[in-house]
């Protein structure tokens, strides 16, 4: 499948929405534990991020442990930390 | 237990080195009412929290502080990296830099090392819930007060979004606050500590309300408020 987006830097920033809407809902969630409508959003923007995290897994690296398929180098710890400037 | 995520909460990317900005930007690292302050609190005060959901609550957004601490970190990291000792006297910045060089340490703005001093874990519900909001304003104010000083676009952006959040968790503490006192003797939430009280020999007497002890699961009321306890919903 075509990814929808042309660059590391959009898929980035679409993971960083899509988990914000997570958090956002979470805290919600966790005082409004009945409202059905939220429970959707967030199932929905569950989806989303799972796909999304995959996706970036397996184009440039892993965000996390659980999407890292390690093969004969150990890249996570050679990947870009999230303090460093964009173009550093 | 913790994962970590390799990427910030929200993205910063500042270009302009400011060594002054840094010197006041700190204050949300290590300061009185900063995030690692606001992690820590949350962290310690859950254990004794004893509505679940508010148990949850607190874990859930010391998390995100946690983000948030890492976020304020990056900002000081990139407004002080590759300065020189030129740049850093002209700033003042030579009182941070002969003790840390550019190393990133939690302190205030004025200086002092980061102490949990600045925040409490007591042990009752009302009482911590009460400390939780007000953190969450002087958070609040300190983010206002970073955007009363700074002027690059690069470091207001991801301020305004910190400030933003600190009004989103003003919000759910206000709403575990009412969690909480549903629970208690409708005519004074502090007859008890709701924390303690519960324990077998306790000298206090228990006022806590009977029917709202068996509460039953009620049907959702449409104004998005919880509509059933732990007990009866898990």
């Amino acid at each position: 499948m075509m990814s929808q987006f042309r660059s590391q830097e959009q898929l980035l920033h679409w993971i960083d929405m899509v988990s914000l809407m997570l958090v956002d809902l979470t805290e919600y969630l966790d005082t409004h534990p009945c409202d059905e409508a939220a429970i959707d959003h967030f199932n929905h923007y569950q989806s989303l991020y799972k796909k999304a995290m995959r996706e970036y897994a397996d184009a440039y690296g892993p965000l996390t442990l659980s999407t890292a398929s390690p093969d004969k180098v150990w890249c996570w710890g050679l990947e870009k930390n999230p303090w460093e400037r964009r173009n550093s | 237990m913790f994962n970590y995520e390799k990427r910030l909460q929200y993205p910063i990317n500042i270009t302009q080195k400011n060594p002054a900005a840094a010197a006041f930007i700190i204050s949300q690292y290590g300061g009185p009412d900063g995030e690692l302050g606001a992690s820590l609190r949350y962290l310690s005060q859950r254990y004794t929290m004893p509505y679940r959901e508010v148990a949850g609550l607190l874990t859930d957004i010391a998390v995100e502080e946690l983000s948030h601490l890492e976020m304020v970190s990056t900002i000081v990291y990139q407004l002080t990296d590759g300065l020189s000792p030129e740049e850093i006297k002209a700033a003042g910045f030579d009182k941070y830099f002969v003790d840390h060089t550019l190393g990133v340490y939690p302190q205030a703005a004025a200086g002092f090392p980061y102490t949990a001093a600045s925040f409490q874990s007591k042990g009752d519900a009302i009482t911590d819930l009460y400390e939780d909001m007000a953190a969450e304003q002087k958070a609040r104010t300190t983010y206002d007060n970073i955007l009363r000083m700074v002027k690059d676009p690069d470091i207001i952006d991801p301020i305004r979004f910190l400030r933003a959040r600190e009004i989103v968790h003003f919000q759910r503490f206000g709403e575990a606050l009412r969690i909480a006192t549903d629970r208690l003797n409708e005519k004074n939430f502090y007859a008890i500590n709701p924390s303690y009280d519960k324990v077998p020999g306790s000298t206090m007497p228990d006022f806590t309300c009977p029917q709202k002890q068996s509460r039953p699961l009620m049907p959702p009321t449409g104004d998005n408020m919880p509509c059933c306890d732990q007990k009866t919903m898990c």
